[in-house]
């Protein structure tokens, strides 16, 4: 089948792209912020809504265990997606921020002191920064950041470097939200591996990019989100190694994450329920083994050759097109061995998400107009301030493309923002 | 000419356009026509708390009327504070207060902006009646 066949094909199993916003067909183009998701997600979140509802783990009727062999058959599948050793490792969490938070709360309690420094990549998200402020304050301990090049890329060089006896993590970011560059996370942890450093991995946008093998990695950390891979929202997934969560105290404390309790005095229940407190969106989270299967399903074979070569096609018109056909452009975030604007053939280490701004023209009033236009997409800080900060800018306009856009509607954009452009200049 | 007066005369305005694309080119034009201010006007203290987009506003009166200069970095954003400019200019703070905007609703901007600029466009109509009530409370003392 041809590529554009595949490709409308997928499109066919999301509802939500079928939709006209503002009188035009909706061009969707915000997936770094939330992806859609497809039939068989929407299907299984209706029949548990409807029909498998009840809470996991706790009673003794039919209907309590399917809901439970649904959402631990979900862990199983993440488990699987990530090559993760065994269910204990796989923890869910309300999205990437909570599963940030858990880990800079409760390792940080326990292996850090006064003086003792938390490493964090400069193109972090806020999601992967505050959560090690508010840490490192209540700790007294400092935080350093490993800086990026002019391009965008890390400086993995200065790593070693950095990392003296003081330092106990490093969290990192897999696929910057701003750049879109994968960075060289095995790497990273290689490095940070040879002082005894465990790293935590920000997967928010790597997951849905990246065949992620946590063994092969070797991370002691990785943190996602569901919603951004196809799946529910208000559910993430933390990844960690046993050796840290047995040792990690709980984050929460509630229902489910028990062993047995006493006024006085509670023991935990063993991983991965101890960071489970209270009932979990169990619906949400069952809605991971649909998600995933999709997603698996878009990488493998003959759909997954197809939806490479057309995210190929559309990262290479559209640096060519941005900079080219729009004028005036400047891309934030270039694929490597690319140092200007022009058009290259090698796509590298770039996904297809393309922070721009456009000189003379402010980033929302572009964004207005796009609306207007049918086309989704984010404007502003993109939850990373100090990044842009050291861009230089203080608003971007991102696209980001999922497997279901097309070239059309990149090229559909390329016109959009053309007519912006004038519109406003 | 009274407030309601030269909001009638707004709709009017509006009212030959279509096509959302045109009443913003409209509102981009009449920002882009908005007269530019003093670099030294714009200072944190006349930021409208509230924009997402960075807006100054700046008020002053003569002979009991306020006049108002504005300017943002975002051209939409001025446009539709040059609409507002337009209606509260040269009146008096007490017309200003007891005034209804109901011209937004009527030429449909509201509706027609993102969430975050809706607020944007409520923070600089407050801000403005502010500024009318400062002045007023001036008058009677």
């Amino acid at each position: 089948m041809e590529t554009k066949n595949i490709v409308e094909n997928i499109r066919k199993k999301f509802p939500a792209l079928a939709q006209q916003m503002n009188g035009q067909p909706l061009i969707y183009l915000d997936n770094a912020a939330t992806s859609q998701k497809p039939l068989e997600v929407l299907e299984l979140l209706d029949k548990m809504n409807a029909k498998v509802n009840a809470n996991v783990h706790r009673a003794m009727y039919q209907l309590s265990d399917e809901a439970t062999g649904l959402y631990e058959g979900a862990r199983e599948r993440v488990r699987q997606f990530i090559n993760a050793p065994d269910r204990e490792n796989i923890i869910y969490t309300s999205g990437t921020t909570a599963s940030i938070n858990l880990v800079a709360a409760s390792f940080c309690q326990k292996y850090l002191m006064k003086g003792d420094v938390i490493v964090i990549t400069a193109d972090s998200h806020h999601s992967n920064i505050v959560p090690w402020q508010l840490a490192a304050e209540r700790i007294g301990a400092e935080i350093r950041i490993l800086p990026i090049d002019g391009r965008g890329a890390l400086r993995i060089d200065m790593l070693d470097k950095m990392l003296d006896s003081k330092v106990k993590i490093v969290a990192a970011t897999h696929i910057s939200n701003v750049l879109g560059i994968v960075n060289p996370v095995d790497k990273i942890v290689q490095i940070a591996h040879n002082h005894n450093i465990p790293v935590l991995i920000d997967g928010a946008q790597g997951i849905v990019h990246v065949h992620v093998d946590v063994q092969k990695m070797d991370c002691d950390f990785y943190a996602f989100s569901a919603h951004k891979i196809y799946g529910a929202t208000g559910v993430g997934i933390l990844y960690g190694k046993s050796r840290y969560l047995n040792e990690m105290p709980p984050y929460m404390g509630g229902g489910d994450m028990v062993g047995t309790v006493t006024y006085q005095k509670t023991s935990y229940a063993p991983l991965p329920l101890k960071f489970e407190a209270g009932t979990p969106n169990f619906i949400g989270a069952s809605a991971l083994k649909p998600a995933l299967d999709f997603a698996a399903s878009v990488r493998e074979g003959e759909v997954g050759e197809a939806v490479k070569a057309s995210e190929q096609e559309i990262i290479k018109y559209m640096l060519n097109a941005l900079p080219n056909e729009i004028g005036e452009v400047e891309v934030y975030g270039l694929p490597e061995g690319k140092v200007s604007s022009q058009a290259s053939d090698d796509t590298g280490d770039k996904i297809p998400l393309f922070s721009f701004n456009i000189k003379g023209c402010n980033a929302g009033d572009v964004a207005q107009l796009l609306d207007k236009m049918g086309i989704a997409v984010r404007t502003g800080l993109m939850c990373a301030e100090p990044l842009l900060n050291s861009l230089g800018v203080t608003s971007v306009i991102r696209a980001s493309f999922a497997p279901y856009n097309t070239l059309d509607e990149a090229k559909k954009f390329i016109e959009c923002v053309k007519r912006a452009k004038k519109m406003l200049m | 000419m009274k407030i309601n007066e030269i909001q009638n005369q707004i709709i009017e305005e509006f009212s030959i356009f279509t096509d959302w694309m045109d009443k913003y080119q409209y509102i981009i034009d009449l920002g882009k026509n908005l007269p530019i201010i003093d670099e030294a006007d714009k200072k944190d203290e006349n930021l409208i708390k509230g924009c997402q987009s960075r807006v100054w506003l700046i008020c002053s009166e003569k002979d009991g009327k306020l006049f108002f200069k504005a300017d943002s970095d975002a051209i939409i954003t001025k446009g539709i504070i040059s609409l507002l400019i337009r209606v509260y200019n040269e009146q008096t703070p007490k017309d200003i207060l007891d005034s209804n905007l109901h011209f937004i609703d009527a030429i449909g901007l509201k509706a027609n902006l993102s969430p975050t600029r809706a607020n944007g466009l409520v923070s600089m109509i407050k801000q403005i009646k502010i500024y009318a009530l400062a002045f007023a409370e001036k008058d009677v003392k």
